[in-house]
């Protein structure tokens, strides 16, 4: 299962940390600094996954940002990786070319898509286009 | 209203914390935003409830604290709109987990909300459910959530079955009231409920056997044929990665098919034909395929599969571990570690492969590839694959070595076929990563070396030449320091040579030069410098010529800031000045370190400590209370220091938990009670206490941290007064008997418990300050003809009485009767005069290596205690 879904830019600010297992307040932040110091400074060829503690960080980089993925140390690696990449696709198509800006001004959107997509650290729906329908009628009620 | 167009002042928030040059600027705009904030608050305005909050978490996504808007969240979520509830449930989630006792005033709101007509509401309570529930709340509104699988609505399904998860997952027990929903989601057409329902099988299946039963009976065909569809299936844009049709899913039902499959012939009979149609017909040049194909190869190595698919799986990983992309090559490098339980031929084949991946520059790849490799050494291929990566040592990067040393050292350990080898390697990776081991190893290396009698010589120059060109290797320093003071003899005069050496030529000055390189090297550390103080002690008796050079090197130390080296240079000084006529038998080489006992040791607490500054903390059972004056008091160490002053403990001198202090001493602890009268008066003289019944415990208190200076000793005892009634025991010989304090028995002494084979005597005594506690010393004796071994004595008692049991004197009770352990236990019997004392005897030991057990209950305690 995830365990927990982060989404940092390159100098490390979190724009995006939803967790599935509890940890304390203080805990979150060390987790938070601790996953960008691993991932941010690998080389581009490595490999997306690292591990971390008793678990594995996924991880993918979209220009300036990180999508962060930590998992069971027996879960499809490639899988989360197709997942980030899905949940990018999503993140792009709702906000027609996604960009770093998007997620801070419209953050409890992201939460909302995130909610959509992924729930009790599992994945909910696959289709796209299914989600951004979702997100569609979600507005509506606003 | 919605708070989030344009204009609102979420955005302006935003915009002016962005705007911040510096981050005390950004605390000003937060503080501001948070009184106003805090304001509304306690005003209860609750038209601007819902931006405040939304405000608030994008507060507390920049760091700072927020606990003031949690109830806030619950008051949105009791609110009638949806835009309220739903900022009030993603607030919820993120400002609030399962631990928080607020959270338990919202299971009410959440139980209404489950219950509401529109659905998006209903979908918003699910969510906060699966993502947050406590397993109270998932006992509470378990009966909604199982309603809810029964919807109509594929959104609200999904979302039902993945709360079900969550709610299996924080309590098992209700794993079966999800059974039958679980099963009919597989019939579902809608990819999201299948995806949520096959997921929700898999937690179902790890919760309890019966629902796995139960699965295994009728989910196994729906997923097979769900699974054939979508491999068969044509392109279809909704699902479609990269050509694949929905490979999360694909993915998933893998995984559940390889735990209906597990350990289960029939099942696994049923899916092959399938496996093998998935993992031929996947193309592999996509992130997508390799997914599945990765999560096929695990579900063929879980099942029971037949031989020919296995052969499949196993090509699968080996053109992974082939492939370019380090992303496919770690993942084969993680399911060949699988594999080898499998067909560990085949992945032997791939030996060379994985070789190179531990040399990869990726360290997530190094290390998989590094675990993969321990797996593979055996007896045949050891000493190629140790050659490797001994020569890879020197070049890898730093914060690689760490690991790899440890590695190499588990596997020489584990696999040398002679010691010949053993030591070569290890000194290669001392040399090369001493500063990286860890000290087991290490000391390993010190207690096999003290055992290959034959390679003494061999070792020592060998350790002289690594010397000279790796001496900023901390531990390499340490080992040659420790064999140049043993066998510094056999340098000298090449003794002990082997045939595939040549001999070499070391004057004894540059011997002593060595160790005091080592004493004076800026990186040396406290236990490296005492290590070389007793090297130098050792030396200027094997070395006559050099002992004026030792004595002042010995002497600069004097001025030493450390305590310890101070100490230990006044002490080594006085010996050598002084006491000529022990000295040689005082610093004898020491005997063969005992390895047996080392491995217990080492097994029993990873946590060995050797000379130095550490021996004062030596740990022994864990509990050491490290006094701020210096004094150590070890509650059970062996190494029983009558100096110690604060240490009450009955000296436990047994050869099988000798400290290796003193053996690195190497004074042994025979030295000193052999020697003539003469002797010891001298070394009484040395410790000014003029007691021969101390001598026996010399050779410890040499090197603990006590003083053995008089006038410290006398110090100290009139500093504490409870003290001194130990100086007094020591002056008048009483260590002979351990606990002679408590000779005097007010009580008359039981037989506790007998058996065939074991008798256990109860003496009492009790200290008139404290009349509810009760000191027993518990006797046991062998009467049988074979020797006990780990011997371990258990008691209990009832909850009114506490007990405190004491490390036993020794842990091996030899036959007839011989010889005797003694256990201290301390009672307190907080209900005295009401209830007598009563005890549950447990005592287990090995005859012969096979383990025995004898129970028993005590009630014939004497009256009054």
């Amino acid at each position: 299962m995830i365990r927990f879904i982060l989404l940092q830019n390159r100098q490390g600010k979190t724009r995006l940390a939803k967790y599935y297992v509890p940890f304390e307040e203080s805990e979150k932040h060390k987790v938070e600094y601790e996953v960008h110091r691993l991932v941010v400074n690998r080389d581009p060829k490595f490999t997306n996954f690292v591990e971390f503690r008793t678990h594995k960080v996924i991880y993918r980089r979209y220009a300036g940002l990180f999508f962060s993925m930590c998992v069971d140390i027996t879960d499809n690696e490639l899988a989360y990786l197709e997942c980030i990449h899905l949940f990018v696709e999503i993140l792009d198509h709702f906000f027609s070319n996604v960009c770093e800006l998007d997620l801070v001004f419209n953050f409890h959107k992201v939460y909302l898509i995130l909610d959509e997509f992924i729930l009790a650290g599992e994945l909910q729906e696959t289709s796209k286009k299914a989600i951004i329908e979702r997100m569609g009628e979600l507005e509506k009620q606003e | 209203m919605n708070p989030f167009s344009s204009g609102t002042r979420l955005r302006d928030m935003i915009r002016s914390i962005r705007a911040c040059k510096t981050a005390a600027e950004e605390r000003a705009v937060v503080r501001k935003e948070c009184a106003a904030i805090r304001a509304a608050v306690s005003e209860n305005d609750s038209d601007y409830r819902h931006r405040n909050l939304a405000k608030l978490m994008f507060i507390h996504m920049l760091g700072y604290p927020t606990h003031f808007g949690q109830m806030e969240c619950l008051k949105l979520i009791a609110s009638s709109g949806f835009p309220e509830k739903r900022i009030g449930y993603l607030g919820l989630m993120l400002l609030l987990d399962e631990r928080q006792e607020v959270l338990m005033l919202v299971t009410n709101s959440l139980k209404q909300d489950l219950n509401h007509s529109n659905q998006y509401i209903i979908g918003l309570a699910l969510c906060a459910l699966g993502n947050i529930c406590s397993a109270e709340m998932a006992r509470d509104l378990a009966p909604e959530v199982e309603r809810l699988l029964l919807s109509r609505d594929p959104n609200i399904k999904k979302k039902a079955a993945l709360c079900s998860i969550r709610i299996v997952r924080k309590v098992p027990d209700m794993a079966e009231n999800f059974m039958t929903a679980a099963v009919n989601l597989l019939k579902e057409k809608h990819h999201g409920v299948l995806i949520a329902g096959v997921q929700l099988c898999v937690d179902l299946c790890k919760a309890s056997e019966e629902a796995l039963e139960y699965l295994r009976k009728t989910c196994i065909e729906g997923s097979v044929r769900i699974l054939r569809d979508l491999s068969n299936s044509p392109y279809a844009p909704e699902y479609d990665v990269s050509g694949i049709t929905d490979p999360f899913l694909q993915i998933r039902l893998l995984r559940l098919m390889r735990i209906l499959g597990h350990g289960d012939a029939d099942s696994s009979e049923y899916m092959n034909d399938l496996l093998a149609q998935v993992s031929t017909k996947i193309e592999s040049n996509k992130n997508s395929g390799n997914a599945i194909l990765y999560e096929c190869v695990e579900t063929i190595m879980g099942i029971e599969a037949t031989s020919g698919l296995r052969v499949l799986a196993i090509n699968i990983l080996g053109r992974f571990l082939s492939n370019r992309d380090n992303n496919i090559r770690y993942v084969a490098l993680n399911m060949l570690m699988k594999a080898i339980a499998v067909d560990s031929q085949a992945v032997q084949r791939h030996r060379a492969t994985i070789l190179e991946c531990v040399k990869d520059s990726d360290a997530s790849i190094r290390k998989r590839a590094l675990e993969l490799i321990s797996l593979l050494v055996n007896d045949t291929n050891v000493k190629s694959l140790m050659n490797e990566l001994i020569e890879y040592l020197e070049v890898s990067d730093q914060d690689f070595k760490g690991d790899l040393s440890s590695k190499i050292c588990s596997i020489v350990e584990r696999f040398s076929p002679d010691k010949l080898w053993y030591i070569d390697q290890m000194l290669k990776v001392l040399s090369e990563a001493g500063n990286y081991i860890k000290d087991e190893v290490w000391h390993g290396l010190i207690v096999v070396i003290s055992n290959a009698l034959d390679l003494h010589g061999y070792t020592v120059r060998a350790l002289y030449k690594a010397f000279q060109t790796s001496s900023e290797q901390e531990s390499l320093v340490r080992v040659a320091v420790w064999c140049i003071g043993e066998y510094g003899d056999m340098l000298v005069n090449n003794g002990g040579m082997l045939n595939v050496e040549e001999p070499i030529i070391v004057t004894e000055s540059d011997t002593v030069d060595i160790v005091d390189a080592a004493l004076k090297h800026h990186s040396s550390d406290t236990t490296t410098q005492a290590m070389s103080l007793i090297a130098l002690l050792k030396l200027s008796s094997r070395f006559p010529s050099c002992s004026e050079r030792i004595k002042e090197i010995v002497n600069q130390q004097k001025g030493s800031f450390v305590l310890e080296l101070q100490q230990r240079s006044i002490e080594f000084n006085s010996i050598i000045q002084r006491h000529h006529n022990i000295k040689s038998s005082l610093v004898e080489r020491m005997p063969m370190l005992d390895e047996a006992t080392y491995i217990e040791k080492r097994t029993a607490s990873s946590q060995v400590t050797f000379p130095g500054k550490k021996t004062s903390h030596a740990t022994h059972s864990g509990a050491t209370l490290s006094l701020p004056n210096g004094i150590s008091k070890t509650p059970s160490a062996p190494l029983v220091d009558l100096l110690d002053l604060s240490s009450d403990d009955a000296p436990q001198m047994s050869s099988s938990t000798n400290n290796f202090l003193h053996d690195l001493l190497g004074v042994g602890l025979d030295v000193p009670s052999t020697s003539a009268p003469a002797n010891t008066d001298i070394l009484m003289d040395l410790l000014s206490i003029g007691e021969p019944s101390i001598q026996k415990n010399l050779p410890s208190s040499t090197l603990s941290s006590q003083s053995i200076l008089p006038n410290h000793v006398k110090a100290r005892t009139q500093e504490s007064t409870s003290n001194s009634m130990h100086v007094v025991d020591l002056l008048d010989g009483l260590s002979s008997s351990p606990i002679s304090v408590e000779k005097n028995h007010d009580y008359p002494s039981i037989t506790a418990f007998q058996s065939n084979s074991l008798k256990i005597e109860f003496g009492f005594s009790k200290q008139p300050e404290n009349p509810q506690s009760t000191v027993i010393i518990a006797t046991f004796t062998n009467l049988s003809s074979d020797a006990y071994t780990d011997f371990l004595f258990q008691a209990a008692v009832p909850k009114f009485i506490q007990l405190n049991l004491e490390p036993g004197s020794n842990n091996i009770l030899p036959s007839n009767g011989i010889g005797t352990i003694t256990q201290r236990l301390t009672v307190k019997n907080s209900q005295l005069g009401l209830k007598p004392l009563a005890m549950r005897l447990r005592i287990a030991y090995k005859v012969n290596n096979e383990d025995k057990l004898e129970q028993g209950q005590v009630s014939n305690f004497p009256p009054g205690l």
